[in-house]
C-alpha cells in the first residue's frame, strides 16, 4: 500500500524512515550524487488546480532519481470536455507507475486512490490534507531542531482553509507537540481538526492576536490568507494582512527558533527577516525535494541504501 | 398500562422498541415510510423506560424491515430492539449495529467536497469515528455532520 493520502497512512516510525531516507538523499537532491534509484519508472503530476513548488520540486525529485514523468493539467485536456476524475484516473493508471496529485475538490485523493491500482500521493485537495508538504515541513524542523519531539510551534493565518496547517498540525501533536493556533475569527481551525488534536492529548491554545506568541516559540508556522478561496472580496479585505512579522518583531525570539511558510507568500513575512537566521522558508522549498524523493521511492518499494554515494 | 399497549397490536408488520426519546418522527424519515400512503403507523413517544429513562416506539404494519433499514436505524437509534411480527406473533427479533462505514445511506453536507461533483461514478461513504459521543464523519473529505443535519441528508 503505497498511498499517501491523509497523515494517517503513515505510522510515526514510517515519517522518521522516511525523513531518514530524505537526509541520506540530500547529496542526490542537489544534483552532487548520480543515483538513478528510479529508473524506467514513470511519475505522472496530475494538477487540476494550480501549482508551482509542488509539482516541480515532485518533477526534480522524479527526474534526480532517473525516473520520468509526465505533467497533466486540466486546461485544454479531456477534463475541459467534461471527462470525470475517476475517467482521468483509469487512463493515468495504465500511463504511469505513480502518480501526485492535486484537486480543487476535497476527497479526490482518496477517491482516486480507491479508483486505481497505482500508488496515489495527495499533494494537496481542495483545503483538506497536503501529506507530502507535511513531510518537508517536519523535515525542515528536525533539520534545525535535531527532533521532532514536545516543540512548541505556532501556527498562523489562514488555519481554516490552509491544508498544508490541518496536516501537518496532526502529524505534531502525534509527537507531543503544544500548538497555538493565531487566525481572525473567520479563519478558525475545522472544528472536527481540533478535536482530533486534543483527542492526541495536545495542548492546543487558539489565539487572535500573534502579540505575546513569538518568545516562547520553537517554531512560527506562517501562512498565506488565500483569496481565492474567499466568496467574496469584502470578506477578503476585512482579514487581508492582518499578520506580518518583520525583522523588528523577532527581538525577544528563542535561539534556533525557525520561521516557516509553506509559500508563496504575500506580505505576511516582511523581506526584512530573509536574512535573519530564523528564516527557514526558501530551506523549507528546497526540502520538497529529498522529501518527496523518499516518499516516491516508498511508494513505489524501492528501498534508499542506508550509504548513498 | 405497559407502554406497549398504549397503541393496539398489530397483526403483520414491525416493532421498533427503544428509540431515544423524542426522535420517533426522525426514524418515520430515516425509514423511508412514506406517511402520505396507507400505511399504518402507530407512535408513542416519550414513555417510561428502564433502559433508557424515556423512549420512543413505533409499530409500522405491512412492513419488515431488512438490513439496509437497520444500518440506517443505527445513525439515530443505536440501541433499538426490533420485533418482526407475523400473524400477530414475534416471529424475528432483530438488533441494530452501527457499522464502521456507511456506504449510500447519507450525503456529505460540505460543498467542496468530491462527492458533489454529481457525474463521478461514486458511493456516498460516511466514517463512524466515535461511538461515544457518536461522531461521523464524510470518508472522502472528513467534514463531520451533527445528527439534525445528517439525518436532513439521508439518502
Amino acid at each position: 500500500m503505497g498511498n499517501l493520502v491523509t497523515m494517517d497512512d503513515l505510522t510515526n516510525d514510517d515519517i522518521v524512515s522516511v525523513l531518514d531516507d530524505a537526509e541520506r538523499l540530500l547529496p542526490v537532491a542537489k544534483g552532487d550524487i548520480v543515483l538513478p534509484l528510479l529508473q524506467g519508472k514513470v511519475l505522472a503530476n496530475m494538477f487540476f488546480e494550480n501549482s508551482t513548488r509542488t509539482r516541480m520540486s515532485f518533477e526534480t525529485a522524479m527526474k534526480r532519481l532517473g525516473g520520468s514523468v509526465l505533467n497533466f493539467s486540466s486546461v485544454g485536456t479531456s477534463v475541459s470536455k467534461g471527462e470525470t476524475l475517476y475517467d482521468t484516473m483509469q487512463m493515468i493508471d495504465g500511463y504511469a507507475d505513480i502518480a501526485a496529485i492535486r484537486h480543487p475538490r476535497q476527497g479526490a485523493a482518496q477517491y482516486s486512490a480507491d479508483a486505481v491500482g497505482i500508488p496515489i500521493l495527495n499533494a494537496g485537495d481542495g483545503a483538506g490534507n497536503h501529506p507530502t508538504q507535511t513531510m518537508l515541513d517536519l523535515f525542515t524542523i528536525r533539520q534545525a531542531h535535531g527532533t521532532l519531539e514536545g516543540l512548541n510551534v505556532v501556527l498562523v493565518g489562514d488555519l481554516r482553509y490552509g491544508r498544508t496547517v490541518h496536516s501537518l498540525s496532526h502529524a505534531l501533536v502525534r509527537f507531543g507537540a503544544s500548538l497555538t493556533l493565531v487566525s481572525p475569527s473567520s479563519l478558525k481551525m475545522p472544528v472536527e481538526i481540533v478535536s482530533d488534536l486534543k483527542s492526541h492529548g495536545a495542548e492546543v491554545t487558539e489565539k487572535e492576536s500573534l502579540d505575546g506568541q513569538i518568545s516562547n516559540a520553537d517554531v512560527i508556522y506562517m501562512t498565506r490568507i488565500q483569496k481565492e478561496r474567499f466568496p467574496d472580496e469584502e470578506e477578503y479585505a476585512k482579514v487581508a494582512g492582518i499578520y506580518r512579522i518583520e525583522a523588528s518583531s523577532l527581538v525577544g525570539a528563542k535561539k534556533g527558533m525557525i520561521i516557516m511558510h509553506p509559500l508563496p507568500r504575500v506580505d505576511e513575512i516582511a523581506p526584512s527577516v530573509d536574512s535573519t537566521e530564523f528564516a527557514k522558508y526558501f530551506q523549507q522549498a528546497f526540502n520538497g525535494v529529498p522529501t518527496r524523493m523518499a516518499l516516491l521511492c516508498r511508494s513505489l518499494g524501492v528501498e534508499v541504501p542506508k550509504k548513498v554515494k | 398500562m405497559s407502554e406497549m399497549r398504549r397503541v393496539t397490536a398489530i397483526r403483520n408488520g414491525t416493532v421498533v422498541d427503544h428509540i431515544p426519546s423524542g426522535y420517533a418522527m426522525q426514524v418515520i424519515r430515516i425509514l423511508r415510510i412514506n406517511t402520505d400512503r396507507a400505511t399504518p403507523v402507530s407512535l408513542v413517544m416519550n414513555v417510561p423506560s428502564d433502559k433508557l429513562g424515556r423512549k420512543d416506539v413505533l409499530k409500522i404494519e405491512d412492513r419488515e424491515l431488512d438490513q439496509e433499514d437497520l444500518d440506517r436505524l443505527a445513525l439515530i437509534a443505536p440501541a433499538a430492539s426490533i420485533a418482526i411480527i407475523r400473524n400477530h406473533a414475534v416471529a424475528e427479533k432483530m438488533r441494530v449495529e452501527l457499522r464502521d462505514n456507511l456506504v449510500n445511506i447519507a450525503k456529505c453536507s460540505f460543498p467542496n467536497c468530491i462527492t458533489k461533483s454529481n457525474r463521478e461514478p461514486l458511493p456516498q461513504r460516511m466514517k463512524v469515528v466515535s461511538r461515544e459521543p457518536l461522531e461521523i464523519r464524510c470518508y472522502y473529505c472528513g467534514r463531520g455532520q451533527e445528527m439534525d443535519e445528517l439525518i436532513e441528508n439521508i439518502i
